[in-house]
């Protein structure tokens, strides 16, 4: 699986966060939009694109997008 | 004061499903009279053609057949149309049987044209991202169900409780977005839901007498009120149900 791809399906969660504020270095926790809701959207999009379930520790012990990247990775 | 009009519906595109006659297309009707554009999408395509024939301003609106039981017809659907402002789901059948007649043939049919379509539908426009940021969701729910329990409707209430739920969920999850959703919820109105003969003449004039207005309502006594939930005369009106029954559930 490729990083780029997953900031893709990762920013689709959101709706009035620009495109360039995601990238593998963001710290996702801080930006202004991200929600419960939109946590609760990412992990469903994990389980539909990768397969994968991510518990909520998996969220809040990620700081960067690529931190949550990386244990999708690890468990695909 | 010329032309105020709080419940106006001008600009606004709104796409209606079950659009092919009942309430559907008194909703369209009256959505047309108010200045909205117009998507008008049902199974029955004659019916369709002549509801877009009875409407104000027909050029400016369209249709499209569609099974929305089949997920490929949902997203063909989602992908010919552009921006929301309004969405009414409205399909909707029923088949009255007892509760020892409960068959999965039957509520496969029911759950999946009243319950599963309009939320599948309902998903892939939020997903798709269809919805401007001043939007309103009604769904045509019923009091059956929700309100009233009645002697063989509970694959029907099954069904439109289900929906109900779904609602109030639609709405928690939508409304930092901007998308309101509401549902009006009827008695017994003047439609084709019925099949003729289902009742007879008689048991339905008892019925009637079962509603303090000692009558059923008519599609577009319905069709009004959606029409309030689609304007911004509701614009602080989330998560609600607008019960439209002539007073059948004040007993």
């Amino acid at each position: 699986m490729e990083i780029k791809e997953f900031i893709e399906h990762f920013a689709e969660q959101f709706d009035d966060t620009e495109l360039s504020e995601f990238t593998p270095r963001t710290v996702f926790h801080e930006l202004d939009e991200y929600t419960s809701l939109i946590a609760l959207s990412i992990i469903a999009m994990v389980d539909e694109e990768y397969g994968v379930t991510l518990n909520a520790n998996d969220m809040s012990s990620s700081v960067t997008i690529e931190d949550l990247f990386n244990k999708v990775k690890a468990k695909v | 004061m010329d032309g105020y009009n709080p419940f106006s519906l001008e600009g606004k595109t709104v796409l209606i499903t079950g659009a092919a006659g009942g309430i559907g297309r008194a909703t369209s009707v009256e959505c047309a009279k108010l200045g909205a554009n117009l998507i008008l999408t049902d199974i029955n395509e004659e019916g369709l053609v002549s509801t877009i024939e009875s409407l104000n301003n027909r050029k400016v609106h369209r249709y499209i057949t569609s099974d929305l039981t089949k997920d490929e017809e949902i997203d063909l659907l989602v992908s010919e149309i552009g921006v929301l402002d309004g969405f009414v789901s409205n399909a909707g059948v029923t088949k009255p049987a007892p509760v020892k007649f409960v068959n999965r043939t039957d509520l496969e049919r029911i759950m999946s044209i009243n319950t599963m379509a309009p939320m599948f539908l309902t998903q892939r426009l939020l997903r798709k991202k269809k919805f401007s940021k001043n939007s309103s969701i009604v769904f045509t729910v019923s009091i059956g169900g929700v309100y009233t329990t009645a002697f063989g409707n509970a694959m029907y209430g099954v069904s439109k409780g289900a929906l109900q739920v779904f609602m109030k969920n639609v709405a928690l999850e939508s409304a930092v977005n901007g998308i309101r959703c509401n549902s009006v919820n009827p008695g017994m109105i003047n439609t084709g839901l019925l099949k003729p003969g289902t009742y007879s003449e008689e048991d339905r004039q008892k019925d009637m007498q079962t509603y303090p207005m000692k009558r059923y309502g008519e599609p577009r006594e319905v069709a009004l009120g959606i029409v309030y939930l689609l304007s911004d005369a509701s614009s602080f009106v989330t998560g609600h149900s607008l019960i439209i029954d002539g007073g059948k559930t004040l007993y």
